[in-house]
């Protein structure tokens, strides 16, 4: 951010015209009572559909795309919080600037998700009331999400898995029938390709690196291995709204084999983890480790709701 | 969603001109018409109060700038006289850097951050999880370049196959091309963090998206 104020006041030719924006309107009041000109989250401008045509198309089920959107959105929410907990605990700056703007961009697809998802049911509910005024049996996330980061190789890993299935998910889902869904999807996918080769490049360096950064690797994908069975397992929900995530399972495992070769491990070769009575993330059914995570998530929304600033 | 091909249909007119000039809050050496951000500019109802309707299309999902620039070209646009104004986000089609206008990429190579390649965004068309051509990352030459950022380059589609590789990542500020990637995550969600080996110096690269 400094960066970029160093480069508006030497860079713009004509001077006047950085000085009035950069963060400038930020203390400036709307002209008007009726203007949008305001600043801050909370208002009009921070609706990250805003405008968007909020119909939900002829042919679809309202109550079902909520539900799917809720689903991906949740899963974006949820590993978002996790990478931006690296922040101050990676192992080098740059890796930290990296995880934040991973976390940036499942958050930014979250808000838009999680957004739609209030649309499309009818109920009205804005990003907030879903992100910080469900209980933990209303999130719909898959299990994957929600571990704990573990250490780097383990958040590594986790990261690899997510990010080829979400990236192989959104590109499918950039034909949807709901324009919305499909413009997320079609962003996210391009998102998801960067956060891909991050971790295949992270995946490398570790697996190739030497034997101790190796065995840390393999002991990370070993672990994660069981939670990622639940990416490839259809929902209802997800039958009926979106793409059966099934389909996925071979070409995703494939890219990811082939990223293990390349990087000296070994696939892991471990069932998924059990369901309860064959209901899991997807259903509401979380692990121990869902509920202080959304503590830490929501604790300041409900210290003081509706605030603004 | 409005086609494309109607998106620029006022481009003419007034309001579209003062939206246009409105500078991105995070890389202000552009206007939102250089970064291909303003879609269109609608005017319609009586000419003498007309309503002003601006669309913009973010860049990144989170990009946490989108806010502002809404708030500028609402601002603007009240302050150029019109009174009706509102400020609504189009998602479809996604933004691209191929959206970055020629006078864009100038503005950016001047300002010290490389632009990225016209039409390259395009060309590393990302299809499917399939395998990921891994490649070095440095663009010493022409030959190798695209092969570190190319994703879904298996072979399995043919999308990167037929596009000419794009050229090599030029040093904004000696202009030397024996460029390396250093982390491919800066300062803002679109930049990425390059050094030159020509000329030591690091320098920022808006990233291919």
């Amino acid at each position: 951010m400094t960066d970029d104020l160093t480069h508006a006041a030497t860079a713009d030719p004509a001077g006047a015209a950085t000085d009035d924006h950069v963060y400038l309107s930020l203390t400036e009041a709307s002209p008007e009572p009726e203007g949008e000109g305001r600043w801050a989250y909370g208002t009009g401008f921070a609706d990250p559909l805003l405008g968007v045509d909020t119909a939900v198309p002829p042919g679809l089920d309202g109550a079902d795309l909520a539900a799917y959107c809720l689903m991906l959105g949740d899963d974006a929410l949820i590993l978002a919080q996790q990478l931006i907990e690296w922040c101050t605990r990676a192992p080098e700056l740059e890796e930290e600037v990296a995880l934040a703007n991973l976390g940036l961009d499942l958050l930014g697809q979250a808000r838009q998700l999680l957004t739609r998802a209030g649309q499309a049911d009818g109920s009205g509910r804005t990003e907030d009331d879903l992100a910080y005024w469900r209980e933990e049996r209303e999130f719909r996330n898959v299990r994957l999400v929600e571990a704990p980061n573990g250490d780097f190789a383990y958040s590594i890993a986790r990261l690899l898995l997510f990010a080829t299935a979400r990236g192989a998910l959104y590109e499918a889902l950039a034909g949807h029938a709901d324009p919305v869904l499909a413009a997320v999807a079609a962003r996210g996918a391009k998102e998801l390709a960067y956060h891909r080769e991050y971790a295949t490049a992270w995946t490398l360096r570790l697996g190739d690196g030497t034997p101790y950064s190796a065995a840390r690797m393999q002991a990370g994908l070993d672990a994660v291995w069981p939670l990622a069975e639940e990416l490839f397992t259809g929902h209802p929900v997800e039958l009926r709204a979106g793409v059966d995530p099934a389909t996925l399972r071979e070409p995703v495992l494939r890219a990811v084999a082939a990223v293990c070769a390349e990087a000296g491990l070994t696939v892991p070769d471990a069932r998924g983890l059990a369901s309860v009575g064959g209901r899991a993330g997807r259903d509401g059914v979380h692990t121990e480790a869902l509920g202080p995570l959304l503590a830490e998530l929501q604790v300041v929304a409900r210290a003081h709701p509706g605030a603004t600033w | 969603m409005t086609a494309v091909a109607g998106a620029r249909a006022s481009s003419g007119s007034a309001a579209w001109a003062v939206a246009a000039a409105v500078p991105d809050p995070e890389l202000p050496m552009l206007t939102l018409a250089d970064l291909g951000v303003l879609a269109d500019v609608e005017v319609a109802g009586d000419p003498e109060r007309p309503s002003v309707t601006a669309w913009l299309t973010p860049t990144y999902s989170g990009c946490p700038a989108v806010a502002e620039m809404a708030a500028d070209v609402d601002r603007r646009l009240r302050a150029a006289g019109f009174a009706d104004v509102r400020v609504r986000l189009r998602l479809n089609p996604p933004w691209s850097t191929d959206l970055i206008t020629a006078e864009g990429r100038r503005k950016l190579a001047e300002a010290g951050i490389a632009p990225p390649r016209p039409g390259a965004a395009s060309a590393v068309a990302r299809s499917g999880p399939a395998l990921l051509s891994l490649g070095p990352t440095r663009r010493a030459d022409a030959g190798e370049a695209g092969s570190a950022g190319a994703v879904g380059d298996g072979g399995s589609t043919g999308a990167v196959g037929s596009a000419a590789a794009p050229p090599p990542v030029t040093c904004p500020l000696c202009g030397g091309t024996d460029t390396e990637e250093l982390s491919r995550f800066g300062s803002t969600a679109c930049k990425a963090l390059w050094r030159c080996r020509d000329c030591r110096e690091p320098f920022e690269r808006v990233k291919e998206i």
